[in-house]
């Protein structure tokens, strides 16, 4: 059963780029990592799947329900956590959360007329739990209900957001760059409610662009760019691509160019390779730094080219290691954009 | 319920002070009226030769010398312009400052649909704008039986129900407004209400502008005219309705399918 699914999900407004073309699927009861730099359409995919946005064409699915004819009964068992919350000013936060209770009101007879499979959905609780609930996550959290909206800080503004989202106890948890501006122990408080809602069989869908947040907490990723998912994998498979960082230090310092120019030239893609559109990262080097006698590099490809070109070398110490999922991500990133240039580079 | 409650509550105050600041000045005005009437002969006469000028506030066919024509006269300026211009900042801002303060993700991401969200807000447009008037009336009525005049007569109530009228068109045509307009839609409205209210000006200067009375709601809330025909012109009425629900029709269908901007 899929909490979400996507397919030929499309976005574009105007000349801006949307969303294109993506094909998403998060299993229910998955806490799924979903990756891109700032302008990569995580939020347009977020705020099409919530209704916010009107898709251009494709069609998606939450809990078992059109996104375009069910937004109600989808919105009442979802959660969402905008990258930038913003509240009605002059209210207390006791306000906003009593405010969001009784809105989950409208959203209490969405499920009558065509009920979801039940393992997609449970009942709206009463206000009066919602409200406990509340009061609950202001403590863990350690925000004033007492304080007025306006005078928070953007932490404290997030922290409200957060209790706005959890409050409600909702199957499918959206959130979009939760992290931002909490203090690191209340991030690992936030962490831990994520993982009793997760425990409870919640599904949460994590949108960031801080690798280690994800490789620490979601089981699957997907990871977009450009409006485009280019790929989606086990946050394991998807940090072991078959990339390496290669250290080595060669004899002397001034050999170490030349060492470098040799093993960019052997280790370059062979003619007319074209990187598989699934794989990460396409073969051959990248990140190429020298310091003195040390030479560092991200190699991608058949390891035997790799001893071979560095066969050729005069090498005092060697070590390969398995990159992070961060420092795959920046350099997939920071690379050119399409493949044609990407190979005229090597 | 939530939706519209919410909205009384954060409009509480605009509501008060605007509904406070009108009340008051035709209360002064009302209050004036024993000293001014005394006078009142000569202004007259004044005013009736002021030509064209006399024309446009309809001055050259009431009375102001009598309560009656004085309150049409006062009441048209501080109540029609006052209350056209709450009905149009409230109205027309009423969808797009959910947009422009990015609180629309918050209420939107709530399981309410668009459409009831545009209702409770249309309808806490329309209560703000009828309480207003009932508040107005019943101060203006209280100031009147002060001075020893009643505003229980027919014409006075048909003058006020006009005015009702006329506030909840342009409730209407601004809530149009606030669904397509985002950041400028406060002063759309504004603009709006002032240049309907220029338009009867107009109108009742020159015969020949006789046709704009059509698209405005200020020519039916003319004191003269209900006094002379002792009703309310229908077909100017129903026109304006239209004017109204064509605003609110286009809202609706604009804001069911419309972007909510991050």
């Amino acid at each position: 059963m899929y909490a979400i699914q996507t397919e030929h999900l499309t976005k574009s407004y105007g000349r801006k780029r949307g969303i294109a073309d993506l094909n998403l699927s998060v299993r229910s009861g998955e806490f799924f990592g979903f990756i891109g730099p700032n302008g990569a359409g995580k939020s347009t995919t977020i705020r099409t799947l919530l209704g916010l946005l009107t898709p251009t064409s494709g069609s998606a699915r939450i809990l078992g329900r059109e996104i375009r004819t069910e937004t109600r009964a989808i919105l009442s068992q979802t959660g969402y956590l905008p990258s930038e919350t913003a509240f009605y000013p002059g209210m207390k936060v006791r306000d906003v959360l009593k405010l969001s209770a009784c809105l989950r009101e409208y959203g209490r007879r969405a499920h009558e007329d065509r009920p979801a499979a039940p393992c997609l959905q449970s009942p709206v609780p009463d206000q009066a739990d919602i409200l406990l609930e509340g009061r609950i996550l202001c403590e863990r959290l350690q925000l004033d209900p007492s304080r007025r909206v306006d005078e928070l800080s953007f932490g404290s503004r997030k922290k409200a957001g957060i209790v706005c989202a959890l409050q409600h106890r909702p199957r499918l948890l959206i959130l979009d760059e939760p992290t931002g501006g909490l203090d690191p122990l209340i991030q690992r408080e936030f962490f831990g409610i994520l993982k009793e809602f997760h425990q409870d069989g919640a599904t949460i869908f994590l949108s960031s662009h801080i690798l280690s947040e994800i490789q620490r907490h979601c089981t699957r990723a997907a990871i977009l760019r450009d409006g485009r998912m280019i790929a989606c994998d086990s946050v394991e498979n998807l940090a072991r691509t078959g990339a390496r960082r290669v250290t080595l230090r060669v004899r002397e310092a001034p050999s170490a160019p030349t060492c470098a120019g040799r093993l960019e030239k052997a280790l370059c893609p062979p003619d007319g390779s074209c990187p598989e559109p699934e794989t990460l990262l396409p073969d051959g080097i990248r990140d190429l730094r020298i310091t003195g006698e040390t030479v560092r590099f991200l190699y991608c490809g058949d390891m035997n080219r790799l001893t071979a070109a560095l066969a050729e070398c005069d090498i005092r110490d060697l070590t390969v290691t398995e990159p992070d999922l961060e420092e795959i991500f920046l350099h997939y990133y920071t690379d050119a954009p399409s493949p044609s240039a990407n190979r005229s580079h090597f | 319920m939530t939706i519209l409650n919410h909205e009384l509550r954060q409009n509480r105050l605009p509501f008060l002070i605007w509904t406070g600041s009108i009340a008051l000045l035709l209360a002064v005005c009302i209050a004036l009226f024993p000293e001014i009437e005394s006078q009142m002969e000569d202004v007259s006469s004044l005013f009736a030769s002021m030509g064209s000028f006399t024309a446009a506030f309809g001055m050259d066919r009431l009375d102001l010398g009598a309560f009656s024509g004085f309150y049409a006269v006062e009441c048209g300026n501080v109540l029609g312009l006052g209350g056209a211009f709450f009905a149009a900042l409230t109205a027309a801002s009423i969808l797009s400052k959910e947009e422009r303060d990015k609180t629309a993700e918050f209420l939107l991401t709530h399981p309410v649909s668009r459409s009831r969200a545009a209702t409770e807000k249309l309808c806490a447009a329309a209560v703000q704008v009828t309480a207003m008037n009932l508040l107005i009336f019943a101060v203006s009525a209280g100031s009147a039986a002060v001075i020893g005049e009643t505003l229980l007569r027919k014409e006075f109530l048909l003058l006020h129900l006009a005015y009702l009228l006329m506030q909840l068109e342009i409730t209407g045509i601004c809530f149009g407004l606030s669904a397509f307009l985002r950041r400028s839609s406060p002063g759309a409205g504004l603009g709006l209400a002032a240049a309907l209210y220029v338009l009867n000006l107009t109108a009742n200067i020159a015969e020949s502008a006789r046709f704009l009375r059509w698209p405005t709601p200020f020519a039916y809330c003319e004191g003269a005219d209900i006094t002379a025909r002792g009703g309310l012109d229908v077909s100017l009425v129903l026109t304006g309705l239209l004017f109204g629900a064509a605003g609110i029709t286009a809202a609706y269908v604009k804001y069911c399918r419309k972007d909510i901007a991050a």
